[in-house]
């Protein structure tokens, strides 16, 4: 198959010119070949977190990567660190609630109190959009956007594209629909980046009071009928329904939420049939997905999805931090 | 010190549609005659070199009297918003109307209703006799229609205008931006720009039904500016302001999470903004204003919807104001107009015109000086201009409050 999302490794520029920026705050300053990369580079790590006992490169001992999460989260945090213990790192993590944000420090301060401890790298999750870029402008080692509020979650839609390629083996000139609560989603607007930058035709369904404005404007169809919006699509990308967003404000109410816009396995009937089901989780399972659905492995691809984000962090941490190991032609 | 008669010759007198050739005689501190064919002995003579002599300008709506500032742009007025204090007792008024002692005017505009929550009329005549020359809103509007008819009601029969914030807040609310392409790529909780519009129709219907002046204090979109226009051919007694920020930036502006283009209200589309600039050609547009509101990096330098909005635009207003003029979109005469007559009138001073008998509050401006807004040089207290690093032309050389040099 002659794709341009899978290439040999002779395609790339040599060295840094491969990669060439220091922090990874969002999908948006990326090329499509830049993303295929990163791809690339995470499936060598694929093979070795599958190799048994031995998974472990020391390409990154003796640096200190600080995991800064202002936002709670548990999956994401326990994906970047153990990507990091794998390559060797010395990984610290930082919740937000046992730190001096709650005293009232600023953000800008602490990153400056995270710089002068050295970090050789810091993957930052934070509640407010923008928020990681006004650290990465502060500090002087990489940093990696770990989500920052309804903005951008980087690794996720990388992580996403990689499931996507290995399952289908391409990520272009694909129909993905991207259902659920887009309006609030970091997720939705990394993946809407990415998978049409590396040409595919996205689709976004979500209830008119979860859609963001100016859709059109990011290259992507909007539905409201999830029926339509599924018609033979390759990929269903379902976004998981914040809790608050279903107490009338946005949405009447869950049982409608699930009636409208829930997966169900007569609704995936609409997409292609050999169409993949995907969620970044956690799920509220009954809501926006069926457990039959979510259960399904020749349908559902959620558990590859974290095994692929622990291989694709591991990718961008080691990329980014080829300049301060002096890797040759990285400078 | 007695004042000595101030006598300003070589001038190009801004008291038309453009700058003409001409001199101007200051005695106690009020214009004494324009052209003077005698000048008084002993009268100190200040040649302009060819420069424009115009009024001071009179900033209505800022939300500081930050004095550097003022002074570096040519403001020898400024209309203070109640927002600080807030400015809701005839105390406040008083001592705010004596913050700009001895070298600005300070005219504090009184609080609509008690701690401008909205709910409760404040104390406005008592707030007129110690001082307040008009009546505001504040940042935010006057949710309740019932509380607002009153104030509008209550203002007029004391002859004040109603100074309007126009954006509704059911709309607004949590939002930091305008829907549009640039909030949903940056991931910001945006608003639709016709909260603008719905808010001026309310108020325009409430201004039918009174009789009560107000004046929009910024009206930025296009809806917005059909309804002021609308209303003007109607006859309502209506005025409406913008800053320079809404006829040269749009919601491009906010790109990189720049702070110091939260706005309020947000920065608009390329649509509106041209809307803008086509108002302020055709007359829609009544005043220009700063709406200077200086923000330090506690305020500032923080994620963008934690930030607080408002740029500092006292220093930027006369430079962006004569790139008006440059632009052709309106000549000097209207746009001292906008800066300085137009406001005189809304807060009844006798000042803000070339005339006989007006306070003598008057600036020398070299129209085609350059000089590069920098954010990190600004006079104000505080730096956070969108403009920053922008090239401009024109700033003002010299200023005299009531015939006295403070510049």
């Amino acid at each position: 198959m002659t794709s341009s999302t899978i290439r040999p490794a002779s395609d790339y520029p040599p060295g840094g010119d491969a990669f060439r920026h220091r922090h990874l705050t969002g999908i948006a300053q990326l090329t499509p070949w830049e993303i295929s990369y990163i791809l690339d580079a995470a499936e060598e790590w694929v093979e070795l977190n599958r190799s048994g006992a031995a998974k472990h490169d020391d390409r990154l001992a003796g640096l200190t990567i600080i995991n800064a999460f202002f936002e709670n989260s548990t999956r994401t945090l326990l994906s970047f660190e153990i990507a990091g213990k794998r390559l060797g790192a010395d990984v610290v993590n930082m919740h937000a609630a046992q730190s001096s944000v709650k005293k009232g420090e600023t953000l800008i301060d602490t990153a400056m109190t995270l710089n002068a401890m050295r970090a050789d790298a810091i993957v930052i999750r934070h509640a407010s959009s923008g928020a990681v870029q006004l650290i990465a402008d502060k500090v002087d080692c990489p940093v990696l956007n770990a989500g920052d509020g309804r903005h951008e979650h980087p690794t996720q839609a990388l992580l996403d594209a990689l499931t996507i390629r290995r399952r289908l083996g391409r990520v272009e000139g694909l129909t993905i629909a991207i259902c659920g609560d887009v309006l609030h989603s970091r997720v939705a607007r990394s993946n809407i980046l990415a998978l049409t930058l590396l040409g595919n035709e996205v689709r976004v369904v979500a209830p008119a009071t979860l859609t963001p404005p100016a859709m059109e404007r990011m290259h992507v169809a909007t539905f409201t009928d999830m029926d339509e919006g599924l018609k033979d699509a390759d990929v269903v990308m379902m976004l998981r329904l914040q809790n608050e967003r279903m107490d009338g404000a946005y949405l009447p109410s869950a049982r409608e939420y699930h009636t409208l816009y829930g997966l169900t396995p007569q609704r995936l009937e609409k997409a292609k049939p050999d169409a993949i089901v995907m969620h970044p989780g956690p799920m509220n399972r009954g809501v926006e997905i069926d457990s039959s659905i979510a259960d399904d492995p020749a349908r559902s691809t959620i558990t590859e999805q974290v095994e692929m984000g622990v291989a694709v962090r591991m990718a961008c941490l080691d990329i980014l931090t080829r300049r301060q190991r002096g890797v040759p032609g990285w400078n | 010190m007695e004042l000595k008669p101030l006598h300003i010759v070589n001038a190009r007198l801004v008291d038309g549609d453009t700058p003409r050739a001409g001199s101007l005689l200051a005695v106690d501190g009020r214009i004494a005659a324009i052209d003077p064919t005698d000048v008084p002995d002993g009268a100190e003579s200040v040649d302009a070199r060819g420069q424009w002599l115009a009024p001071g300008i009179i900033d209505l709506g800022v939300f500081a009297t930050d004095k550097p500032a003022f002074h570096f742009g040519g403001i020898t007025r400024a209309a203070l918003m109640p927002d600080n204090g807030p400015l809701d007792g005839a105390g406040l008024v008083e001592r705010a109307a004596k913050g700009g002692k001895p070298d600005l005017w300070v005219h504090p505009l009184a609080a609509a209703t008690k701690g401008l929550e909205g709910r409760e009329l404040a104390e406005i005549g008592l707030m007129k006799a110690a001082g307040a020359r008009a009546v505001a809103t504040g940042r935010g509007r006057i949710a309740d229609s019932g509380v607002m008819r009153r104030v509008l009601a209550y203002a007029a029969s004391l002859g004040l205008v109603t100074i309007i914030h126009a954006e509704d807040e059911g709309l607004t609310a949590g939002a930091v931006a305008t829907d549009g392409e640039m909030a949903t790529r940056l991931g910001l909780a945006s608003a639709p720009s016709v909260a603008e519009a719905m808010a001026i129709a309310r108020d325009l219907a409430l201004v039918e039904e009174t009789g009560a002046p107000v004046h929009f204090r910024q009206v930025t979109t296009a809806r917005g500016l059909d309804l002021i226009r609308a209303a003007k051919a109607k006859g309502l007694p209506v005025l409406c302001g913008i800053t320079p920020a809404h006829l040269f930036l749009s919601h491009t502006a906010i790109g990189d999470f720049r702070t110091f283009a939260r706005l309020s209200p947000p920065l608009r589309s390329e649509d509106d903004r041209r809307a803008c600039l086509a108002a302020v050609a055709d007359g829609t547009v009544d005043i220009l204003s700063s709406g200077h509101d200086p923000r330090g990096p506690e305020d500032k330098r923080l994620p963008f919807a934690e930030a607080l909005p408002g740029m500092a635009g006292a220093e930027t207003l006369l430079a962006m104001g004569l790139n008006l003029v440059r632009d052709g979109h309106i000549g000097p005469g209207r746009l001292f107009e906008m800066l300085a007559a137009t406001p005189a009138c809304l807060l009844g001073v006798e000042a803000g015109r070339l005339a006989v008998g007006m306070e003598a509050d008057l600036i020398l401006v070299d129209e085609g000086a350059p000089w590069q807004v920098d954010a990190k040089k600004m006079a104000a207290w505080a730096g956070n201009t969108p403009f920053d690093g922008m090239p401009v032309q024109g700033r003002a050389t010299m200023m005299w409050k009531g015939g006295k040099r403070i510049r």
